[in-house]
């Protein structure tokens, strides 16, 4: 996908609103040089590339609400981007648009861990709100492979998930307040520090938006309090059935492991090539379980965890000695997607989900669809959830590979839905999966979010063209047709 | 006109293997400072990817380029194995041939480039007040518009430690007790000018552990900074230079031949790091493309070597807090973390605490803290908060350039009681940061010597 080019009336008008926008952040905060604001072209997903008209840098939350007033007052949209982490090209900017860029609002506001609450700046990077909490004994529980440098913000829009949210949640369990720069450019607030805030659930509403209902300019996230002891161990199978069924087992005896993550093959030679982790040789597939919590349920459940694992034919176990080990462990997980560039030249990371008992026969399937597809795919995923990140291996300069590795991709997803799970477990669907939506939900399904989205934002400024298939027109009540719309009838948009 | 002429561009293959995952934003200094992409490695490579697809080497984007402080802490962060490193040399040379930069900027890197790789030259800049009155220096700042680039100017004062009256190393030193291995030793040019006691605890180490210590006289500079800076052809010249040093002429009443040395030792990151690429930037040399390779792996960090043979010299207790820096060029250009850290840890007595944020540059980064005098500032203070922090008695830290940066921050931070003597030059922290706890400085090999000779503590620091 490339960049549309401008119109000439949208020059001038993005001209007018970049000398608008110097005046609020000063010249150095607005970009518009095109070498500089190309860097901004794409995220974590490389594969879609628009130029943005302007990058502009808030530093805080009344200037990210005069940027998006001048866009709205302009007509101009707008995308919001963190670090630019996103794997479904969420924040993809938009080419007469304008892309707010959080990563200049990285403050964190308030540490208050006796209240189990943090405020910070959307741009804050996920593992600084641990490292943050940590000397008081606490730490923030949702932690995305790419903790190390992915923004709350950019958590929150996508409900992000990590190998740790089987026991305590995704995103949406961990923030119990925002606040927004509505679509509009008004500051509110949704949620609060409470638990719960009466009244509709808006706060649960924007948590996992993708940037379609406004821009969050703080957030208030849950602090966990550190577990009194944690215990990590790597079981080596022969085969992802074995690995897979040994999970099974585990959840079926009532344990809830912090964490159960599995790699097959493919996955752990790429693991061993970037940061080399040491896994068992010969490993057809490997898990990682961790269990966390009061010290003498953890023993006890660890031996179980042990002895379920050598039942279900585990011909290795290690279990982490030190944190130094476990931290070796996790490392060959953490770094496996961005380590699959050490084994092939280009790939996809797909997001599914699927009812974890159904794990050995997707499994293979996998396999077959890689087969019948002629590309290589690695697993990784946690597999306590049932939440699969299959890797599709390709030669983006191999005749036709590419989009063989994209059919395959595509085959996945089918299979997902087939089994009764989803086309995203945490990536989002931005604009990448923005065309399978119809597969998992009715039109009517469709057009009901859309109500809410119309409802924050009625002229679709923010973030357009991400979630939903078709852009849709707002004001007009569902069902009800009464004469097509111009753009209707131009086929860019449908009514309800 | 395409950003790139054939002459060695950045090479698409590895331009290729990054997946703009981001990992590498975190660790990057210039990131940290500003949070924009285009001053990150993620958006550096971005930048020439679009020169290689025919932008033009343009003002913005050479500066960003600049900005990189080459510390390859990025290329730490990669789960990809992305080398960054070889991408940004590639880029720098280009811009150093190709785009014309502004007259000043011209005059201040010439001036810089006239300077540093001379360690007599340098030797002129003895202390804040004798630098800027050294006649050398001083016409050669009048010569070149040097003064106009007042704030380099102030950051070069600032960084520069009183000096020691030189050391002179003799040409051979024989081992003591039974001879282990024959070392060729590299003195540097800011190592020997500013840090002089430094070579001479390093020679005094490796001779206790059973090395036959060579010290050419005919040694200059490695060609490091230079290569750094994308002075590709200055930079070979320096390192055929230096070749020959090390592998000709009678040597202390022996003939050497870089043949006859099982390694050479080298005590300066920055300088280990580029010669252990000297096979690299001779490649294409038919006259020296075979030694340079073979040089370039005989190369050893000091602490490196000494961890290969083992130590035989016994150490005495230094009943002494230290927190360990990171050189980039040791850590991230040469992986060199443990070696440095289980020298110092087998010193009975000795406390080892490691300082927060261990990955990031301290803002030296070769000459870049003189063409970029604020946002070093920022980086160095940043980093002394963090060395303060530890609460340790002593800084140890295996580069001169780092020395420097650190003790100019740390006096920065509080208010100087010290005389920074060579190599030790010693500050008061700021009390609120430190509890009034002054903080020394010191190379590991001061640290080692210091242990193996037996001294008090108050040798260092
Ligand atoms: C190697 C790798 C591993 C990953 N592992 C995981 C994983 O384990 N689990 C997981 O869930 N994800 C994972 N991700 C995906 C990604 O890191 C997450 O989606 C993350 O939350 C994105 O954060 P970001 O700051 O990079 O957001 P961006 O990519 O910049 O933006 C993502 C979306 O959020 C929106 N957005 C950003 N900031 C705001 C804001 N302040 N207000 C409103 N909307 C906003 C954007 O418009 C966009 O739609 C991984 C990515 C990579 C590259
Ligand atoms: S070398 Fe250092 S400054 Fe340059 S891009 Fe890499 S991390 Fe940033
Ligand atoms: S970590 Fe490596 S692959 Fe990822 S963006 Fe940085 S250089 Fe590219």
């Amino acid at each position: 996908m490339t960049a549309t080019s401008m119109t000439a009336t949208s020059t001038t008008a993005i001209g007018t609103l970049a000398a608008r926008l110097r005046t609020v952040l000063g010249t150095d905060r607005v970009i518009s040089d095109r070498q500089e604001l190309r860097t901004y072209e794409c995220d974590g997903l490389a594969q879609y590339r628009v130029v943005p008209a302007l990058v502009v840098f808030p530093h805080t939350a009344a200037e990210c609400a005069a940027v998006v007033k001048a866009c709205a007052a302009a007509g101009v949209p707008f995308v919001a981007r963190g670090s630019g982490t996103g794997l479904s090209g969420g924040a993809l900017p938009h080419a007469d648009g304008v892309l707010i860029v959080t990563a200049q609002m990285r403050r964190i506001l308030e540490l208050a861990p006796a209240d189990e609450r943090a405020v910070v700046e959307p741009g804050v990077i996920n593992l600084q709100v641990t490292r943050a909490a940590t000397p008081a004994g606490y730490y923030y529980a949702p932690d995305p492979s790419s903790q190390q440098i992915c923004s709350i913000g950019g958590n929150v829009a996508e409900n992000s998930g990590g190998a740790h949210c089987l026991k305590y949640g995704f995103t949406t369990n961990h923030v119990t307040g925002v606040e927004i720069v509505t679509p509009d450019g008004d500051l509110v607030r949704l949620g609060g520090r409470a638990p719960d805030a009466p009244g509709y659930d808006l706060l649960g509403a924007f948590v996992g938006s993708e940037g379609t209902l406004g821009i969050a300019t703080e957030v208030t996230v849950r602090l966990v309090r550190l577990p009194e002891t944690v215990r990590t161990l790597l079981a080596a199978f022969d085969t992802t059935d074995a690995a897979g069924a040994a999970t099974s087992a585990i959840i079926g005896a009532g344990v809830v492991p912090a964490a159960i993550e599995m790699m097959d093959a493919l996955a752990i030679e790429a693991a061993e090539a970037a940061v080399h982790c040491d896994y068992p040789a010969g490993a057809g597939a490997v898990l990682i379980v961790e269990l966390d919590g009061p010290a003498a349920d953890v023993e006890a459940q660890f031996v179980a965890v042990e002895r379920l694992c050598r039942d279900n034919g585990a011909f290795e176990i290690r279990i982490a000695a030190d944190d130094a080990e476990r931290a070796l462990f996790w490392k060959g997980r953490k770094s496996a997607f961005a380590a699959v560039g050490r084994i092939s030249p280009d790939y996809i990371v797909q997001d599914g989900v699927i009812p974890r008992t159904a794990l050995p026969d997707v499994l293979r399937r996998i396999g077959e669809i890689a087969a019948e597809h002629g590309v290589r795919i690695a697993n990784v995923f946690h597999a306590g959830d049932g939440n699969l990140h299959p890797l599709v291996l390709f030669d983006d300069a191999a005749d036709g590979q590419a989009a063989r590795a994209e059919a395959a991709s595509g085959a996945i997803l089918d299979l997902c839905i087939e089994y009764g799970g989803s086309i995203t477990g945490e990536h989002g669907v931005g604009v990448d999966k923005a065309k399978h939506m119809p597969r998992m939900f009715t039109a009517d399904d469709l057009d009901t979010m859309q109500l809410v989205r119309c409802a924050f934002d009625p002229r679709g400024l923010s973030n357009p063209g991400k979630v939903f298939p078709t852009p849709r027109l707002c004001g007009e009540v569902p069902g009800r047709h009464k004469g097509a719309h111009p753009l209707q009838e131009a086929g860019v948009a449908e009514v309800f | 006109m395409a950003a790139f002429d054939d002459d060695h561009p950045p090479r698409a293959d590895l331009i290729n293997d990054c997946v703009h995952c981001g990992f590498c934003l975190p660790t990057c200094p210039t990131y940290a400072l500003w949070g924009e992409e285009m001053d990150s490695p993620r958006g550096r490579i971005h930048l020439m990817s679009q020169g290689l697809g025919g932008e033009p080497l343009s003002d913005s984007m050479v500066t960003h380029f600049d900005r990189c402080l080459g510390c390859l802490a990025c290329v730490t962060a990669c789960p990809s194995g992305v080398r960054y490193d070889t991408l940004i040399a590639d880029t720098r040379q280009q811009v150093e041939r190709r785009h014309p930069r502004p007259l000043r900027d011209r005059a201040l890197r010439a001036a810089i480039f006239a300077l540093f790789p001379y360690p007599r030259r340098l030797r002129l800049l003895r202390g804040p007040l004798r630098a800027y009155q050294a006649s050398g220096l001083r016409r050669l700042v009048g010569r070149t518009g040097l003064a106009r680039h007042a704030p380099t100017l102030a950051m070069m004062e600032s960084l520069a430690p009183t000096l020691s009256r030189p050391v002179r190393l003799p040409e051979r030193i024989p081992p003591r007790g039974p001879r282990r291995a024959v070392v060729g030793m590299l003195t540097g040019c800011v190592q020997s000018a500013f840090f002089p006691d430094v070579n001479a605890a390093t020679a005094r180490v490796l001779a206790a552990e059973g090395c036959e210590v060579l010290i050419p006289r005919t040694q200059g500079c490695c060609g490091a900074l230079s290569v750094h800076a994308g002075r590709r052809s200055e930079a070979r010249a320096f390192a055929r230079a230096l070749i020959d040093a090390f592998s000709g002429g009678d040597l202390g009443h022996r003939d050497l031949d870089h043949r006859d040395l099982d390694y050479l030792v080298v005590n300066a990151a920055g300088c280990g790091s580029s010669l252990k690429e000297y096979g690299e930037l001779l490649a294409d040399d038919p006259a020296y493309a075979e030694r340079a390779a073979a040089l370039s792996a005989r190369v050893r960090d000091l602490s490196e070597l000494l961890v290969e043979l083992g130590p035989v010299a016994p150490r005495h207790p230094l009943p002494v807090t230290v927190a360990y820096h990171d050189a980039c060029h040791l850590a991230h250009g040469q992986g060199v973390r443990a070696q440095p850290r289980a020298l110092l840890r087998a010193i009975p007595d000795l406390e080892l605490r490691e300082i927060a944020d261990p990955e990031l540059c301290c803002g030296s980064a070769g000459v870049w803290n003189l063409l970029n005098p604020e946002p070093a500032r920022q980086l160095g203070e940043r980093k002394a908060r963090d060395v303060l922090a530890t609460g340790a008695r002593l800084l140890v830290t295996a580069n001169p350039g780092c020395l420097m940066q650190i003790a100019a921050a740390v006096r920065r931070l509080g208010s100087a009681t010290g005389d920074s003597t060579t190599g030790r030059c010693s500050a008061a922290g700021d009390s609120s940061a430190t509890g009034g706890v002054a903080i020394g400085l010191a190379h590991t090999a001061q640290v080692l010597d210091a242990s193996i000779r037996g001294l008090p503590v108050d040798a260092l620091g």
